[in-house]
């Protein structure tokens, strides 16, 4: 199998590393791949979504998976998929839509691959009903580090640890996954603002439980009384009577149409985004969307993965790259929440729209971020001077609450409160100790905290 | 591994006991660096070194190592990364020798250039060669001004100084891609032991002024640091001055 050395980073382009990349197209050259990892190990690959260093192996193999793209079994009367693991949810859209069915669980974007969803175990606007991707995980299969593939259930050991375990237990070569049905591509959304913090919170407190689908978008720059003024925009899948009757979407409700804008350019000049810059849009923005408006048609697209709309948009933040925060806190830590959202907003980052949601019940996978109650995420532009140490203090506020940073966005949390966060890591290190006591799995994010 | 923002968990010192070294451990251990290996001539001084880093909660050995001793360089050193991932390394070993005795007693003046230019091009290769299996890390190399213009006051210490820098920068441009980033430092007069009893130069600066600049160059990946950053301009104005002028400067 042809393999390249590259440098390697996640999606907010920061700590470069090199790794052999290699591209498996059989599970047979995934079995080759895993046994000729060599010293430093290999981990799996997706689309490369995840923010930090969770799909990079420095001096080491970098199983890009893409390359597994099959769907292998669609059952449309039940609604189940059985795909490979390199498949992306994109892909599965574009094929399930007019089928009826859509994805379980969608992350702010498309592009992101079934092994990604469950190696980080990802959520969606609907985590509050729906739990996480590995609720809706029939089953997988795994090739371990001994070269060996399974088929692993729910309710095991390791496909606890394996849903959002990063890569760290092995390869997932296929899954099935429970689908949930629609009768048509588009969203019924209602809009309305908030203007404050503890509004926004009421809000979603009081309605939340009315929507498949919520979130809010909170403008961090805003200052004194408008500290937290947000948008929510909530919504379910439009049912087909929804549909205007005269409408083209009436003739064909479940085509998949998402829009696009040419790609951010490679080259982009560093300090586009300043306090002003970004200031002046969250300001447009917050004004531009309606007070309250209800049962808005929008597309897929446009309600989930607006950024997609902008291939590459990471690259705007230039050659720094940036941060992503993301934690939870459980309910009954709004003092928590309150306090943190303050802190940032008196800093001033330069962080575009944050993303607030309330979280649902928890799923078992031992290193799955999501937990009852708020989750906050936010960009930052790395260079941002002393960031590093800001973001340590809000470590260490969100860890006193009880609460988690998110795995899949981190690329710089201090380790030491790991253990305190995720309180199944022991259990994860002895599966891992037992399954694969050479460390063939191996990455940065890995070697960086100890996992 | 490094952060986002560039710093290290792991730190190889080589020079252990070398302030500005020091000076630099100290900084990066109030950040994210946790493991600190001290390289040097085995002294109560090394020792003493690993102590004071102990005391602000890192995990520090010192690691016997001579840079006049080459042959020994890939064991030692081999040895060192064995034990886990070093994020970065840190060249501060460095002799300033004594220029007119030097020069009167050429094997000291080689001693000088065998410390700074071949102990370091030796232990430079070695750590490169380990930062490149690792696929990442850094490599700070401390250099000087001194090496930027050799002086008629010091062109023995500067001459391997200038060595140092060439090599360094010839260093990173061969790693570059391999995800090993290699960056040169080159400060001005530091007032440390090196340089106690000396007249102090204009812009003279102090240890935790570099250790600062070190730091600043991780996040931005720098390949060049200057201490302070105002010699940057006053070295590229000085490399245009006529020998004549040059030669009798009081510098
Ligand atoms: C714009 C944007 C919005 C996002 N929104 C959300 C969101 O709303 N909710 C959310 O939860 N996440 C969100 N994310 C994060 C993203 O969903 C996750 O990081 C996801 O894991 C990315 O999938 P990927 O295929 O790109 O995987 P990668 O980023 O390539 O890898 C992520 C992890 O999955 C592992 N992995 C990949 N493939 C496999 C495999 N075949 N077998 C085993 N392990 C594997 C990797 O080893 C790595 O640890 C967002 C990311 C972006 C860029
Ligand atoms: N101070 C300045 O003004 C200045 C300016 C520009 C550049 N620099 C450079 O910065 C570096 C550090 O200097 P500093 O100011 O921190 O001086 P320092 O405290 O004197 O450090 C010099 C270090 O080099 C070590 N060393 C000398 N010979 C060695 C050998 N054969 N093998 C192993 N280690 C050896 C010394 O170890 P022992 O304890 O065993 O002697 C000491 O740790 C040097 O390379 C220096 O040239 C200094």
């Amino acid at each position: 199998m042809p393999a390249e050395t590259v440098s390697v980073t996640g999606w907010g382009r920061t700590a470069p590393t090199t790794a052999r990349l290699i591209r498996p197209r059989t599970y047979e050259e995934a079995v080759a791949a895993v046994r000729d990892c060599g010293t430093r190990g290999g981990i799996p690959r997706g689309l490369g979504r995840a923010y930090g260093d969770a799909a990079q192996n420095a001096g080491g193999a970098v199983l890009d998976m893409t390359g597994l793209d099959r769907i292998h079994a669609i059952d449309a009367a039940d609604g189940t998929v059985l795909c490979d693991a390199g498949v992306s949810l994109h892909r599965l859209m574009q094929i399930l839509l007019p089928l009826g069915w859509f994805v379980p669980v969608t992350p702010g974007t498309r592009y992101v691959t079934v092994g990604g969803a469950i190696g980080a175990d990802i959520h969606g606007k609907n985590h509050h009903v729906s739990g996480s991707f590995s609720r809706h995980v029939l089953s997988l299969e795994l090739l371990t580090a001994d070269g060996g593939v399974h088929t692993v259930s729910p309710g095991t050991p390791l496909f606890d640890a394996t849903t959002g375990g990063m890569g760290l237990t092995g390869v997932i070569l296929t899954a099935t996954i429970r689908l949930h049905p629609v009768e048509t591509s588009l969203m019924s959304v209602d809009t309305e603002r908030a203007a404050d913090l503890d509004d926004l919170m009421a809000r979603l407190t009081a309605t939340d439980h009315r929507y498949r689908y919520s979130v809010a978008w909170i403008d961090l720059l805003a200052r004194g009384a408008a500290t937290g003024r947000a948008v929510l925009t909530r919504g379910d899948h439009a049912p087909l009577g929804a549909l205007p009757k005269a409408a083209r979407a009436r003739r064909d409700p479940l085509a998949f149409r998402p829009s696009q804008l040419p790609a951010a350019p490679a080259f982009l000049p560093d300090g586009l985004l300043t306090r002003r810059t970004v200031g002046l849009f969250n300001e447009v923005w917050y004004r531009r969307a309606p007070r309250a408006r209800a049962g808005q048609l929008q597309r897929i697209s446009t309600f989930f993965h607006p950024l997609d709309g902008v291939p590459h948009w990471n690259r705007i933040y230039g050659r720094g790259g940036f941060v992503q925060y993301q934690f939870v806190v459980g309910y009954g830590q709004e003092e928590a929440l309150r306090r943190i959202v303050h802190r940032i907003s008196e800093r001033r980052c330069p962080s575009f729209l944050a993303v607030l949601k309330r979280f649902g019940d928890a799923d078992p996978g031992w290193l799955s971020f999501p937990a009852p109650g708020w989750t906050l995420a936010l960009d930052i532009p790395a260079a941002l001077p002393g960031l590093d140490s800001f973001l340590d203090e809000l470590d260490e506020e969100v860890a006193a609450a009880g609460g988690r940073v998110y795995l899949a966005k981190d690329s710089r949390m201090q380790p030491d409160l790991l253990a305190a966060m995720y309180p199944r890591l022991g259990d994860f290190r002895a599966l891992r100790e037992e399954l694969d006591p050479r460390g063939v799995f191996m990455s940065d994010l890995a070697r960086r905290l100890t996992l | 591994m490094k952060d986002a923002f560039g710093l290290p968990q792991s730190l190889l010192i080589l020079g252990g006991t070398s302030e500005i070294a020091l000076a630099t451990a100290r900084r990066l251990i109030a950040r994210r660096t946790r493991t600190v290996r001290l390289a040097g001539r085995p002294s109560p001084r090394l020792e003493q070194a690993a102590e004071g880093l102990r005391a602000l909660g890192a995990d520090v050995r010192t690691v016997a190592f001579d840079a006049l001793d080459p042959e020994s360089h890939e064991t030692v050193l081999g040895k060192v990364f064995a034990e886990g991932d070093i994020d970065m390394v840190l060249l501060a070993f460095g002799i300033l020798g004594d220029q007119a005795r030097d020069e009167r007693e050429p094997v000291n003046a080689v001693r000088v250039a065998q410390t700074n230019y071949t102990g370091a091009v030796s232990a430079g290769l070695v750590s490169a060669r380990a930062l490149q299996t690792q696929g990442h890390g850094s490599l700070v190399v401390l250099s000087s001004v001194a090496g930027e213009r050799a002086r008629r006051s010091n062109f023995i210490y500067g001459s391997s100084k200038a060595g140092l820098d060439a090599f360094a920068q010839g260093l990173g441009d061969a790693l570059h891609g391999t995800g090993v980033h290699v960056m040169v430092v080159r400060p001005g007069f530091v007032r440390s032991r090196m340089t106690a009893g000396l007249d102090e130069a204009p812009l003279a600066t102090t240890p935790e002024a570099v250790a600062a600049a070190v730091e600043g160059g991780l996040r931005r990946r720098s390949e060049t640091v200057w201490v302070p950053g105002a010699l940057r301009l006053v070295m590229s104005a000085m490399r245009h001055v006529p020998r004549a002028v040059f030669r009798r400067l009081p510098v």
